[in-house]
């Protein structure tokens, strides 16, 4: 792991706000030169911490109205029924995020569809299909923000 | 209004939002100059809201991810204003959504390992206003990870 001083992680902020930022003008806000500054945000790609980018769009402009997380538990447990439903519901287009969990569920799942009604024909047709699928609860998204997290 | 170009444009972004200008309008079958200038028309209309440089928390030394789940006491009209208002000045939380449904909000906090989570939890999580009950999902692993619509 690399020492980080306060410009690194003002530069971390910065980027993580707007990666289209050059790194002239993260000089400038930083008072760096525009060398110094491209040589600090390579040596942050090259030691991973800066791992690439993240396009947010406004989903419902795009016709995707309903987003919504849910908690999924598997009905039968095994290294093969993980696979299994793993493979199928990363095949799934409006699956965007699958994060495998602890807690009260196995599976943690970020569903968009054009509205209620085709999010129910996503849940019926393509989420209670999947193989060892058991429980299941639904929340619908209303707000998200991303922090900064611990940069400061 | 978006016309076909610009879904070609934001699809091939979505799913790979590293490519520079050109490649993008390469792929998308339209010059650098129209990608360009689509981009920017996409961003003055927030369609496109932001391009974020994602960090790697783990290269980092924040070993530990969990999700929090929230509900909140719907008897304090202010509650949700107050819970948000305080969680935002938790530096160790790092994604804030609400919900319509059993959970009303949902915070992701990480800690580089699983003391500094317990300290986390007990001197700021709990001291968040209006909180009726938590639950906990602690990430193993993250599977799959898209900004991809089916556009």
């Amino acid at each position: 792991m690399i020492d980080l001083d306060d410009t690194d992680r003002a530069l971390l902020r910065a980027l993580s706000l707007d990666a289209t930022l050059s790194a002239g003008a993260l000089g400038r806000r930083f008072g760096l030169s525009q060398p110094a500054t491209w040589r600090r945000v390579r040596r942050l790609e090259e030691a991973g911490i800066l791992a690439g980018r993240r396009l947010v769009v406004d989903r419902a402009a795009l016709g995707f109205g309903v987003t919504v997380f849910l908690g999924v538990k598997l009905a039968t447990k095994g290294r093969v029924s993980l696979e299994d439903f793993e493979r199928a519901v990363t095949a799934i287009p409006e699956v965007q995020v699958v994060q495998h969990v602890l807690g009260l569920f196995d599976y943690r799942l970020r569903v968009v569809a054009r509205d209620i009604a085709d999010f129910e024909r996503v849940l019926r047709r393509r989420i209670m299909t999947l193989p060892g699928i058991g429980q299941v609860e639904a929340n619908v998204l209303l707000t998200e923000e991303r922090r900064p997290g611990p940069l400061g | 209004m978006l016309d076909d170009t610009d879904r070609r444009l934001l699809r091939h972004l979505l799913a790979d939002p590293g490519l520079g200008t050109a490649e993008l309008a390469e792929r998308a079958g339209i010059t650098a100059a129209t990608g360009w200038r689509r981009l920017e028309k996409l961003t003055a209309a927030g369609v496109i809201k932001a391009q974020e440089a994602v960090i790697d928390w783990r290269r980092l030394g924040y070993e530990v991810e969990v999700a929090l789940r929230f509900t909140l006491d719907k008897t304090e009209p202010r509650a949700f204003d107050e819970f948000l208002a305080a969680a935002r000045l938790v530096p160790e939380v790092t994604g804030i959504e609400t919900f319509l449904g059993r959970v009303d909000v949902r915070l992701t906090v990480i800690a580089r390992d699983m003391q500094h989570y317990a300290d986390v939890y007990r001197s700021r999580i709990l001291m968040l206003p209006h909180i009726t009950d938590i639950e906990a999902l602690m990430l193993i692993a993250t599977i799959k990870d898209a900004e991809a619509l089916p556009l």
